[in-house]
């Protein structure tokens, strides 16, 4: 089976979904000639041209509102904003149309868009090109967000998302797109949406995780291994919808529960399923539920050390994990 | 001027957005309508003359008042009512209410209580007809205070350089909410903001039906035959205050007045009357007719019931 990088599995599935279906456009900053600053359309200009691969000013509430303009009427835009970071200047497009546009009109009218966003620390962007910015958006009904951590998710999940009919918010690990590789079959396969993944089974402590960090969680479970700890590891990968069935499932077995994200911890998307396990899974829980989540600044700083302290580490979800275990 | 249309039903769709504001007025004092409103009495030979040169597979955005641009797009009396109302027959099952009239069937693609939010969305559909070479032009309605928002500037510079089949029409009723234009915005005319653009931009005479027709279809044809996008800057006026509890007391002694005195009904009446296509008497009949039309659609709307949990619920995601 072929092995891709995480990025080679983006560019070409977004080549594949353009080749099979021409209302796929794509449009953002410099992703034209340029194939994008990471090189996740690279190519496509050359081989689908201006008209489908459009480079656009740096405006991003402008992006995201023409592409609502173009999937009503039709077409399935995938705007890229280049780092998600920069989504802000576009939240009112994203929250208050794309999100409402079916609510709006009787279900008559859909945005099928997806946005793809580039997010995370961990590699030195400092202030404007490193945080998490998935809970603004996993807040509102009426979106999706997808955060693949593997290149085969990648791949079957960005397939699953264009060809959805609601705005898909597709937020791709930037620190995994040339760190990570892996299989990634060349059949026309999808990775449905809202369906998690037990990515290491296990029973006595379940970790769940998105992003990065799901396989930081991956490491974490290797290290408490060696100290006799049996611990499940689920990649959650639709955050919205959520797939609250597996997590439960998981949950009720172990009865103990670390969710990490890499966000801060206030507010975070962690604390969503923190609730959920609270709410329904309290009678099987055997210890608190903990999060483990970056610390209460307001973005990741840029000096070594300090990005240091705010990234969550395997060794970090490792010591919460041999903490709940002992509970 | 141009070859023009039949006017009476111009006359009469002005008259039917006049009487159908009025009639909002009176239903909200009378509780049947919550929340606010925004009226556009003295607006009404802008919607009624734009829309009138669009073709019906045209698009369009509009603000959150925009009662007048869905009437003049077809919107029926009585789904809009409903909408306000908060009814299950409203044209947003109920959802939208008074802001946010929406008719996709019509072409209508969403009135929009964010400034300047519409502007870009008409752009994606100007760029959706582009892309697919359909013959079809998007309009996009908003105030003279969204020309002060990033998304209008943002939507003027990519509408220019894509060439896009879009028009950009400016609803200049002087006030920006509670304040007057002139107090947050450093020109009068703000048509000369297509100039940094490269497109061109046209102050109309916005009471006229006539020369808004003309304008807006000169600006129509340009995009639709590649020329790409053009600003208008329609000059008018609103009778009433920003909402419904404004009573518009900011406004300097005789402006409304010296406005009333070019309403706009009149200005098409005077016409018709002189031109002997509709006599005075037979427009007072007219408004009889109209206004009878509006308290039954009301009526109507009145009875329908309130949409149910389960109906909207069923609107937020797809199947």
């Amino acid at each position: 089976m072929p092995v891709r990088t995480y990025i080679e599995a983006i560019r070409e599935t977004l080549r594949e979904e353009m080749r099979r279906d021409a209302s796929v456009i794509v449009l953002g900053e410099d992703v034209g000639k340029k194939g994008g600053v990471f090189l996740a359309t690279d190519g496509l200009y050359d081989e689908f041209g201006e008209g489908r691969v459009i480079d656009t000013p740096l405006t991003e509430s402008l992006i995201i509102g023409a592409s609502i303009g173009v999937s009503v009427n039709g077409l399935r835009p995938v705007p890229e904003i280049q780092f998600a970071d920069f989504i802000f200047p576009a939240f009112n497009q994203i929250v208050s149309e794309a999100a409402r546009m079916r609510y709006r009109s009787n279900g008559t009218f859909s945005c099928p868009m997806t946005i793809r966003a580039p997010f995370g620390g961990g590699v030195h962007g400092a202030l404007y090109h490193s945080q998490s910015v998935e809970a603004f958006f996993t807040h509102v009904p009426g979106l999706k967000v997808v955060v693949p951590s593997t290149p085969y998710d990648a791949r079957g999940l960005l397939r699953s998302s264009i060809r959805d009919d609601d705005p898909v918010l597709f937020f791709e690990h930037k620190k995994l797109y040339r760190s990570v590789r892996g299989e990634v079959p060349d059949s026309d396969y999808s990775v449905p949406l809202g369906r998690a993944n037990i990515t290491r089974p296990g029973t006595q402590v379940t970790i769940v995780a998105y992003g990065l960090m799901a396989h930081y969680a991956l490491e974490a479970a290797e290290l408490v291994e060696a100290d006799g700890i049996s611990a499940e590891v689920i990649d959650v990968r639709t955050l919205r919808p959520l797939d609250t069935e597996t997590l439960l499932d998981s949950v009720k077995k172990t009865g103990k529960a670390v969710i990490v994200y890499e966000d801060n911890r206030f507010g975070g998307y962690g604390a969503e399923i923190a609730a959920l396990l609270a709410e329904e899974a309290f009678d099987y829980l055997d210890g608190p539920v903990t999060r483990v989540a970056g610390p209460e600044v307001p973005g990741v700083p840029y000096s070594h050390g300090l990005e240091d302290w705010f990234m969550v580490d395997p060794d970090r979800i490792a010591e919460a994990v041999r903490r709940l275990a002992a509970y | 001027m141009t070859d023009r249309p039949d006017h009476i039903p111009w006359f009469r769709k002005m008259l039917e957005i006049r009487l159908f504001e009025e009639k909002v007025q009176e239903l909200f004092m009378a509780g049947l309508i919550e929340g606010t409103t925004h009226l556009c009495q003295g607006q009404e030979a802008v919607p009624v003359g734009a829309v009138a040169a669009m073709h019906a597979d045209d698009v369009l955005t509009n603000t959150y008042r925009g009662h007048g641009e869905a009437l003049a797009r077809g919107m029926d009396a009585e789904a809009a009512f409903a909408e306000l109302m908060g009814r299950s027959s409203g044209c947003c099952g109920g959802v939208g209410g008074s802001m946010h009239l929406t008719d996709f069937s019509k072409g209508n693609v969403g009135a929009n209580a964010i400034v300047g939010a519409g502007l870009p969305i008409a752009l994606g559909c100007a760029m959706a007809f582009k892309l697919r070479e359909e013959p079809r032009v998007a309009l996009t309605f908003f105030g003279d205070g969204a020309t002060n928002i990033g998304t209008f500037h943002e939507s003027l510079n990519m509408a220019a350089v894509w060439k896009a089949p879009i028009v950009f029409v400016i609803t200049n009723n002087l006030y920006g909410e509670y304040s007057p234009l002139r107090s947050t915005t450093p020109i009068e005319d703000l048509a000369r903001r297509a100039d940094p653009f490269g497109i061109p931009g046209v102050v109309v005479d916005g009471q006229d039906v006539d020369i808004v027709y003309d304008n807006t279809l000169s600006a129509i044809e340009r995009a639709r035959s590649g020329g790409g996008a053009t600003l208008l800057e329609m000059k008018t006026y609103r009778y009433r205050g920003h909402s419904r509890a404004d009573p518009a007391k900011y406004r300097p002694d005789g402006e409304l007045e010296a406005w009333k005195a070019r309403d706009p009904i009149d200005i098409l009446g005077g016409r018709l009357a002189s031109e002997g296509q509709l006599s005075a008497e037979e427009q007072q009949n007219l408004r009889k007719e109209v206004s009878a039309e509006i308290d039954a659609a009301a009526d109507r709307a009145a009875a329908a019931p309130p949409p149910t949990f389960e109906e909207i619920q069923s609107y937020v995601y797809a199947g």
